[in-house]
């Protein structure tokens, strides 16, 4: 490690002097206001699994109602549609942004971004540490709408105006609906504060030879997704502040004159609610992005280590995540097919949204490539990247079907939908997390998770993911309307009610399966296998700090990078695989 | 542990597959444009439906190949291949945009020209939790609305606020039931009177938003007589799953008399 000591470049010293925050030693400034990148992510992470457990039970409870509608849930009583659209809104709203968001780039990516890119903190600790506090109480203002008057909102995640602009319109619409619109707000706010962080910090610290095309994969993603939340959030804030001033301040930004509301007149005039959708739908489709592209960033981590080769096609792989994150940005309108909109934007934009088909179909077949004459080994964090593989395939190619504007017509909220969205932007970016788990939780907390229970996890997960979603697609193909809290007034429907019922059985025993990972997490944190630093004989920054890693990530040495992230099998080395900082060995680049 | 996953994919899918062509999911298709629809559909679910097989089988048959086999297992030492990259971007390309231009005139039959002149003129109204539908009557013209003469409790006319001091008004018929000819186009117009509500006739493979604020004109053409029904595809409450009506396709010669006696009640 004597090559740690050679001089710094120049902005790396800056950095380094910046950034020399003594360790604290009080309990509350180590653990709970922390300055600790770990400690921030950790923090960001155990939000998230709470936001999770309940997110799942949330549906749960909707999956019993749909199919015994009369079933009286202990504890909660009978479950009314009110009731069911309630837990709709707030399953859709915790999942997509107190997980799916906080997750793999508050969690993970704060822990690992610096580590990786061998840097010893975020570029902004203070900021760090007031984003995740920030959102710590956005996700209190968000639960808190569960216990007020009327109880949570029943707009769904969307919030579609009118229904979210006038509380006359239903239960759930008045106090609960602003605190959702607040929660969301300051949701915004936090993930403006740690987009900032992330750009900067992937930008300005990194250490001496980690140059943009040494990066892993994982921190090109944070990277992308981190620009993407900047040019995303603030639109949906501003879009939030409008709502909240159409609520209580009398203004009409999305509603129109002469509507009548459960019998009362409406006041507004001048609004649209397409305007609404625009805004929300300018974040809301990168936001699809911002779930997932952490996820493909693991992936090819997780493929790359295990199959003991270097990822097919690195440049590509980059080039593609670029081009999903600009192309993302062009393709809102293919949620509004049916809005009212211009029949002819939809032309726009279902050419774009095919055309993100092809990075994503490049990404695909560079998984593969890197399984191609591969030494596998099964270890339970790549059955994870294998199944988020195959399910990114299977949640992308029902994708080409709702971009044609002419099939959106019958497909649109319909089943179909919630089969697509939750393939792919639910299941595989949830893979991505549990791989990323599985993988860095020894060198998170010290110690194994255990195996037998991972792969028990992983089957159960896998294949009652696909039991779950996949018919749903068939309910779409039949008409099935989403969002409708029972199915025994259409006629059309009653066919279909076996095949909810399937589903209904497949999501209690996946639920189920969860508890399984519950404990494995908690066991092995207390009571796991000690972990070497490098259990899993990779190449990248954090297999090289301690384990845990001291304050400073490093111990005090800066590293010097040499190679790029994926020399596996590099012909001529000594072992299978050459570190990132490893001076010895000649690079195969 | 390869060959267990090899099976758990492949075994997923086969499964996948079957259900979807096992069965004829689709409602019985009625419209003039849902036969195109159709077909572009089956299109896309052949070519999507040969690249789901051959990615799942690929990764199957990989993990279970390219299992770590000690010494046995050879690694090929590679970064890539620009030739094969290259090849399977174009490819994709050619693929996905093909899908879409081969779909676009669809799209385009119903939207970018307007109804026939001698199209049946009917309004679509939603409202919390209830479809109502007015013909303009003999004179062609639909009479006033006023939303301060909305009363959605007393339904028919009132519950899409009908002026019936207006003159126009006079032979406006509001119905709760959809009553339209077969073999003729239907000019909708379709209004909101609270929220977001979508009109979606499952069988005439017909959806559309009605918008509060927006007056949305939509054209289709029922080709088989029958009852078909109508949904609410847009949440708009507490309500939203009840929110449904019939739509009756009967012979011209019916359509006319119905029409006819209906006038006749309301003078």
């Amino acid at each position: 490690m004597e090559s740690s000591h050679t001089p710094h470049t120049a902005h790396g010293s800056t950095a380094a002097i910046s950034h020399a925050h003594a360790a604290p030693t009080g309990f509350i400034r180590k653990y709970i206001f922390s300055l600790d990148h770990k400690v921030i992510g950790i923090q960001y992470y155990f939000l998230a699994l709470t936001a999770v457990f309940i997110g799942m039970l949330l549906s749960l409870l909707m999956r019993i109602h749909l199919v015994w509608p009369g079933a009286h849930i202990p504890l909660l009583g009978d479950i009314k549609p009110e009731t069911y659209l309630a837990l709709l809104t707030m399953h859709g709203t915790i999942m997509v942004f107190f997980v799916l968001t906080t997750a793999p780039q508050g969690g993970f990516g704060n822990y690992f971004l610096p580590i990786q890119i061998g840097a010893p903190d975020m570029a902004f600790p203070v900021l760090n540490m007031l984003s995740f506090w920030t959102t710590f109480v956005s996700f209190m203002v968000m639960l808190a709408a569960f216990f007020v008057e009327g109880g949570a909102p029943i707009a769904g995640w969307t919030n579609y105006p009118t229904l979210s602009a006038i509380p006359a319109a239903g239960p759930g619409l008045g106090l609960g609906e602003d605190l959702w619109i607040v929660s969301i707000a300051l949701f915004c706010g936090a993930s403006l504060m740690g987009a900032l962080n992330f750009i900067t910090t992937t930008l300005d610290m990194r250490a001496k030879g980690m140059s943009l095309m040494r990066m892993p994969l994982t921190c090109w993603s944070w990277f992308i997704t981190a620009i993407l939340g900047l040019l995303a959030f603030g639109v949906l804030l501003a879009g939030g502040i409008l709502l909240l001033m159409d609520r209580n301040l009398g203004t009409s930004f999305f509603v129109p004159g002469g509507l009548m509301v459960s019998g009362i007149a409406v006041k507004h005039s001048g609004g649209s609610p397409l305007l609404w959708q625009h805004l929300f739908w300018f974040f809301g489709h990168p936001e699809v992005y911002i779930a997932i592209l952490p996820g493909m960033g693991v992936a090819s981590q997780l493929l790359s280590t295990f199959s003991r080769k270097p990822i097919f096609g690195y440049r590509a792989m980059v080039y593609a995540m670029l081009g999903i994150g600009l192309l993302g940005f062009m393709v809102w309108g293919h949620h509004m097919f049916m809005s009212g909109m211009s029949p002819y934007s939809a032309f726009a934009f279902s050419l774009m949204t095919m055309a993100i088909g092809v990075p994503s179909a490049i990404k695909t077949f560079n998984w593969l490539g890197t399984l191609w004459k591969a030494k596998i080994r099964f270890t339970t964090p790549m059955l994870f990247a294998i199944g988020f593989v195959s399910l990114f395939v299977s949640g992308g190619l029902s994708g080409p079907f709702l971009a044609q504007p002419a099939l959106d017509i019958p497909l649109h909220d319909t089943y179909f939908v919630v089969g697509h969205f939750h393939l792919i932007m639910g299941v595989a970016a949830i893979f991505g997390i549990f791989g990323a788990t599985y993988y860095w939780f020894p060198k998170m907390f010290g110690r194994m998770m255990n195996r037998n229970m991972g792969v028990v996890h992983f089957v159960f997960t896998f294949i009652g993911a696909y039991a779950i979603f996949m018919p749903m697609h068939y309910l779409g193909m039949a008409g099935n309307p989403r969002r409708y809290s029972q199915f025994t007034e259409l006629a059309y429907l009653q066919h279909l009610i076996p095949v909810h019922k399937f589903i209904t059985y497949a999501a209690i025993i996946t639920i189920g399966a969860q508890f399984i990972f519950l404990a494995n997490f908690f066991w092995s944190m207390f009571k796991g296998q000690k972990a070497p630093d490098n259990p899993w004989e990779a190449t990248t920054l954090e297999w090289t700090a301690a384990t845990p890693p001291p304050h400073d990530n490093f111990g005090g040495v800066t590293p010097v990078v040499y190679h790029g992230p994926y020399d596996y099998s590099v012909p001529g080395a000594a072992k299978d695989y050459i570190m990132q900082n490893d001076p010895a060995t000649v690079s195969a680049h | 542990m390869g060959l267990a996953l090899l099976c758990i994919i492949w075994l997923i899918t086969f499964v996948s597959s079957y259900f979807f062509v096992a069965k004829d999911w689709w409602p019985h298709a009625i419209s003039a444009s849902a036969p195109l629809l159709d077909h572009q559909f089956r299109i896309t679910f052949i070519a999507m439906g040969v690249v789901f097989l051959l990615a799942q089988l690929a990764l199957g048959l990989f993990v279970w190949q390219y299992r770590d086999r000690g010494s046995q297992s050879k690694v090929a030492f590679s970064h890539g291949n620009t030739t094969l990259e290259a090849l399977w971007t174009v490819l994709t390309a050619v693929l996905f945009i093909g899908l879409n231009l081969l779909g676009s005139p669809i799209w385009a039959s119903e939207r970018f020209r307007p109804a026939d002149p001698g199209a049946v003129q009917i309004e679509a109204s939603g409202l919390q939790f209830a479809w109502y539908f007015r013909y303009p009557g003999p004179d062609g013209k639909y009479g006033r609305t006023k939303p301060e003469l909305i009363d959605a409790s007393a339904g028919g006319e009132a519950a899409v606020g009908l002026d019936t001091s207006d003159p126009a008004a006079k032979d406006d018929l509001v119905t709760g039931t959809l009553v339209v000819p077969v073999n003729r186009e239907i000019d909708f117009q379709l209004r909101a009177q609270d929220v977001i509500h979508s009109f979606f006739i499952p069988a005439m493979r017909f959806k559309q938003d009605a918008v509060p604020g927006l007056l949305i004109h939509m054209h289709v053409t029922p080709k088989e007589t029958g009852n078909y029904e109508i949904a609410c595809a847009e949440l708009c409450g507490l309500g939203h799953y009840k929110m449904h009506a019939m739509m009756k396709v009967v012979s011209a010669s019916e359509f006319d008399k119905w029409l006819a006696t209906q006038e006749a009640e309301k003078q």
